[in-house]
């Protein structure tokens, strides 16, 4: 499992990826500048999250554009894995691997936090470690996250069991009281029906090394390395 | 023959997309006294010049820059205004 993390002008979380998948996990690892347009040698692209091209439009919107997008198109329609996170769950929707949109937190803030969060299927590359329903803490930090999808799109991914994770209390209740950005459905994260790409806007990233009290997210990528590539 | 013109590019959130800047902004209205104003919905505004040969294909340019990129058609519609500036023979 090669792993190369896209570098576009303002990501601000390609490192702290890099020391999980490389650092942590010890798995070979290249940073993806998003003028590259050969990713053939990667298994795993990660769109990591932070501000590119200044969020300036929309966020993620002229990222869209960056040269390596082609490439990753094509690595997904190869079944090959795609993450984004933050930014790039926003990219992702951009770009149209991912239905609907991420807009305006409900309430205006930027929202930086740590939450609860439950993880709806454990039968996928990404979720393998955990338990269905499993309650996990991951920090959020953003101002345009809340899942935005027109109601056929919606009912299409309940349907197919596309959300991954929901914001929920502390004991798994999803409700409206534990949804900091007002996202409908309380989507946290999805994937596309193949299952090989997924967009999440909660760090498990930054909830993957004990040195900075967090642990969570390290299942995330654990996981993958039980997948032989 | 190419032609100048000058487009005045309006992006709107959908009427299905709650748009919390604008509540906010309704509030601040009311705040002022002005009691009576309601429906406020933040927008955006983007002005460009561009080059085509008449004003039909000045309008598929548009369409085009307005769908991939200045409006995303999940969450915003799009409307312009078309000024032809000059022509060059």
């Amino acid at each position: 499992m090669k792993v190369g993390i896209i570098v576009f002008p303002g990501s601000n979380c390609d490192r702290d990826m890099a020391t999980v998948t490389q650092g942590i996990l010890n798995l070979p690892t290249r940073m993806i500048w998003h003028q590259e347009t050969d990713i053939s040698d990667i298994d795993l692209v990660v769109i990591p999250g932070g501000f590119s091209y200044g969020d300036y439009l929309r966020c993620g919107a002229i990222a869209r554009f960056s040269p390596v997008m082609n490439s990753i198109i094509n690595h997904a329609k190869q079944g090959k894995y795609v993450l984004g996170i933050c930014n790039g769950f926003q990219v992702l929707t951009e770009v149209g691997l991912l239905p609907g949109a991420l807009i305006r937190n409900r309430d205006l803030h930027f929202i930086c936090d740590r939450v609860p969060l439950v993880v709806q299927r454990n039968d996928l590359l990404w979720t393998s470690k955990y338990q269905e329903k499993q309650v996990v803490t991951f920090p959020i930090a953003h101002g345009e996250g809340r899942y935005y999808a027109d109601p056929e799109t919606l009912k299409a991914l309940e349907d197919n069991n596309q959300v991954i994770f929901r914001y929920c209390s502390a004991a798994g209740e999803i409700n409206s009281e534990n949804n900091p950005n007002g996202s409908l459905n309380n989507i946290a994260g999805i994937i596309n029906p193949q299952g090989n790409v997924l967009g999440m806007m909660p760090h498990p990233e930054r909830a993957s090394d004990a040195a900075i009290g967090a642990t969570d997210g390290k299942a995330m990528f654990e996981s993958l390395l039980m997948v032989n590539c | 023959m190419a032609n100048k013109y000058h487009a005045r590019i309006y992006v709107t959130l959908r009427s299905s997309v709650l748009d919390p800047a604008g509540v906010a902004v309704e509030s601040g209205i009311k705040q002022m006294g002005y009691q009576g104003v309601t429906g406020v919905r933040i927008g955006k505004y983007i002005e460009l010049e561009l080059t085509a040969t008449d004003e039909s294909d000045a309008k598929t340019q548009l369409d085009q820059i307005c769908d991939r990129l200045l409006a995303n058609p999940v969450i915003e519609n799009y409307c312009f205004e078309l000024t032809q500036l000059a022509t060059n023979h």
